[in-house]
């Protein structure tokens, strides 16, 4: 018995590790052009089954766009979209096997809560008992069952959210796309929702195609992040991966808080890579070629950066200045220090530490925490 | 060399309220200066007069002179002959064929100026409301010279040798009526229409489809139902102002005319000299029209996610074209 068991789980877990490996939408080339403004701009992506993947960048970074070409509101320019291998982007979007939640939730307002779920599964003429079911259930799922009658104009933003996502959901796409789904929330209920998402998503095991601007969202919640930058990919990779190793200065400003130092590369070898800054010479790692000479820079976040009285110890880079302001955060405290030459740095340190305003400091950091990029 | 200078420009005295200041805080008093015009305008203009017409709907009419005696004769007379439900059926025969012909020149209209035309979307949406601003009375006239024995029309048929003789049958008949008055009152049937297919979000249709509703689907599930407010205003407007229109009718209608209520009404007060039975014809066209008014609002309210803004409108508009 322990034999079968132990065998349905192997094939089980093969298999499931099969359909992960397996990208579940490609995007060859995309290319969208509203008169000469490319607004994705030759974008080539893997998407891979019951990934949580997000694209992220600011607005006019053609997200969206891509969001509503996947989903076929928007026809590409050029470039091609392949659901499991076979190519969609010439279908219309009531014949793809997507769903959208819409960012201000586009329920219908002449039908109960009810109704808009059932919509899809009427469209497919699903038979009207199996229909009352998955609605039944779909309802459950996003815990709304005693409010099916109601419609939409009564209930609260949230549950107007989690009717959009039961009324998607219900569907059971291979995918979901997700246009800023949680933006016009209150930042309580965002938070909520946002483990809520990504429970749900992880337990469904569906691929979860999700666009936002925020960026904190989107570490919370990927398992990919692509941050977008005028109609390209910035970059590509875990949230851990963009935030430890940001492939560029664009990337490494745009996600999370960070501390970006201007400088000539004066050595470059083996990702390891020399900055002269001023009169100082600073060390970090770095993904990108650096050539000797060029103009780079050094971003090392304010939680890697600690006061210290006396040298640095080996293996850290360290920079002198003035105490310019310290300010209580709660958790940190955080430390504005003047170099010499006007730049400032921002360093969080323990909340209880002491500084006065003026005083002067010598900031140190691990070479390891600080990356070089070029732009 | 002082580290602040003192400004040279003396701080202002604490302002004491006016008179005028308290009277403006006290919002009821604003509402009633507000108010008095309009609401004076109005009693004058319209309430008094239909107070009027009602009282003497109850005068008799005695040896071709108006007596101020309170009698239901009218009524009586109005009810107990088949000549005036007649007419008032007949009007509305002619006023349903309008809203008809209205509505399926106006729908589709609406329907591409919203979702389809995309460039010069005010300007063709003015080149259909400008002609409201033509003279209606040059708008019907225009018909009679269209549609005339030796009219524009005939012309171009005699000069085609599709016909020999000037054909007759278009002036002067109910149809010619139907016609004039559907080309009149098509703006106003195609404006609420317009207004609410345009407050229609596009995400609406795009989720439709993106469960999987085709375009038909999408336009009988989702289109037509959230437009049905602006058709029911639309279809009220073009009703009732062609059930109360009498020019076109006295213009172009003929012997037809005669059958329409307004003119009825037109030929009580003037040469039959019977301005009681004239005024009761008008209080039961009045209360048919303000009776059509309610149940229309009533039924858009049960569509309760249209705005309320459609129904406002056609109170008023209803109520001016009564008011003949």
């Amino acid at each position: 018995m322990t034999n079968t068991d132990a065998s349905l789980d192997l094939d089980k877990l093969t298999r499931r590790h099969e359909t992960f490996t397996m990208p579940i939408l490609e995007l060859r080339r995309l290319t969208k052009r509203f008169g000469d403004f490319a607004a994705v701009d030759d974008l080539s992506l893997e998407i891979a089954a019951g990934e949580f993947l997000t694209l992220l960048g600011a607005s006019g970074s053609g997200k969206t766009t891509t969001l509503r070409m996947i989903a076929g509101f928007e026809p590409p320019t050029s470039g091609d979209i392949l659901m499991a291998g076979i190519p969609i982007a010439a279908l219309p979007p009531f014949k793809r096997d997507i769903n959208t939640v819409f960012q201000h939730y586009a329920l219908f307002p002449h039908m109960s809560v009810r109704e808009n779920i059932a919509y899809g599964l009427r469209m497919r003429r699903v038979p009207t008992e199996e229909r009352e079911e998955r609605v039944g259930k779909a309802l459950a799922m996003v815990k709304l069952e005693q409010l099916g009658a109601r419609s939409p104009r009564q209930l609260s933003g949230g549950q107007q959210q989690r009717v959009a996502l039961a009324r998607a959901l219900v569907n059971r796409p291979r995918v979901l796309l997700l246009d800023e789904p949680l933006g016009a929330l209150d930042l309580k209920l965002r938070k909520e929702m946002q483990l809520e998402l990504k429970h749900l998503q992880t337990h469904l095991g569906i691929t979860f195609v999700y666009v936002t601007h925020d960026q904190e969202e989107a570490l919370t919640m990927s398992d990919r992040i692509v941050l977008m930058r005028q109609g390209r990919i910035a970059q590509v990779g875990t949230p851990r991966d963009l935030y430890d190793r940001p492939a560029s200065r664009y990337v490494a400003d745009f996600i999370g808080e960070t501390n970006l130092l201007p400088g000539t590369v004066v050595e470059s070898a083996g990702g390891a890579v020399a900055l002269r800054m001023g009169g100082v010479t600073l060390r970090g790692l770095s993904d990108c070629l650096l050539a000797a000479g060029s103009e780079a820079w050094l971003t090392v976040r304010p939680e890697a950066i600690a006061l210290s009285d006396g040298a640095a110890p080996a293996g850290h880079n360290a920079v002198t200045g003035t105490v310019a302001d310290a300010v209580y955060a709660g958790s940190a405290l955080r430390v504005h220090v003047t170099l010499p030459g006007g730049r400032r740095l921002v360093a969080n340190v323990p909340s209880g530490t002491v500084t006065t305003p003026g005083a002067p400091v010598t900031l140190t950091w691990p070479i390891e925490q600080g990356r070089c990029v070029g732009d | 060399m002082s580290a602040i200078e003192t400004p040279r420009v003396p701080t202002p005295a604490i302002a004491r309220p006016t008179w005028l200041d308290r009277v403006r805080a006290r919002p009821n008093v604003r509402t009633a200066v507000a108010a008095a015009l309009p609401v004076g305008f109005v009693t004058v203009l319209l309430f008094v007069p239909y107070v009027l017409l009602l009282v003497q709907s109850f005068w008799r009419l005695k040896g071709g002179a108006i007596t101020h005696e309170l009698t239901l004769e009218n009524y009586q007379r109005l009810f107990g002959t088949e000549l005036y439900p007649n007419t008032i059926l007949f009007s509305a025969g002619v006023a349903i064929r309008v809203t008809l012909f209205s509505l399926l020149l106006a729908f589709p209209l609406a329907y591409l100026l919203a979702f389809k035309v995309k460039r010069h979307k005010q300007l063709m949406y003015m080149a259909v409301i400008i002609p409201l601003w033509v003279s209606y009375l040059v708008r019907a006239y225009a018909w009679k010279i269209i549609l005339g024995q030796s009219g524009i029309l005939n012309g171009l048929l005699l000069s085609t040798g599709l016909i020999d003789h000037p054909l007759t049958f278009l002036l002067y008949s109910r149809w010619a009526v139907i016609l004039a008055l559907t080309h009149i009152y098509t703006p106003f049937t195609l404006m609420p229409i317009y207004a609410v297919l345009e407050a229609i979000p596009p995400a609406l249709k795009e989720a439709s489809q993106d469960l999987y509703a085709n375009r038909w689907q999408t336009f009988r599930r989702i289109i037509l139902p959230l437009s049905l407010p602006g058709v029911l205003a639309g279809s009220t407007f073009a009703f009732v102002l062609s059930m109360g229109d009498f020019l076109a009718p006295q213009l172009l209608g003929g012997n037809d005319s005669a059958l329409m209520v307004s003119n009825l009404v037109w030929s009580l007060f003037g040469v039959a000299y019977n301005w009681p039975l004239g005024a009761a014809v008008s209080v039961i066209v009045l209360l048919l029209t303000i009776s059509l008014l309610w149940l229309s609002t009533q039924v858009e309210k049960s569509m309760n996610y249209a705005g309320e803004s459609a129904s406002r409108d056609r109170r008023e508009v209803g109520m001016a074209g009564r008011g003949v």
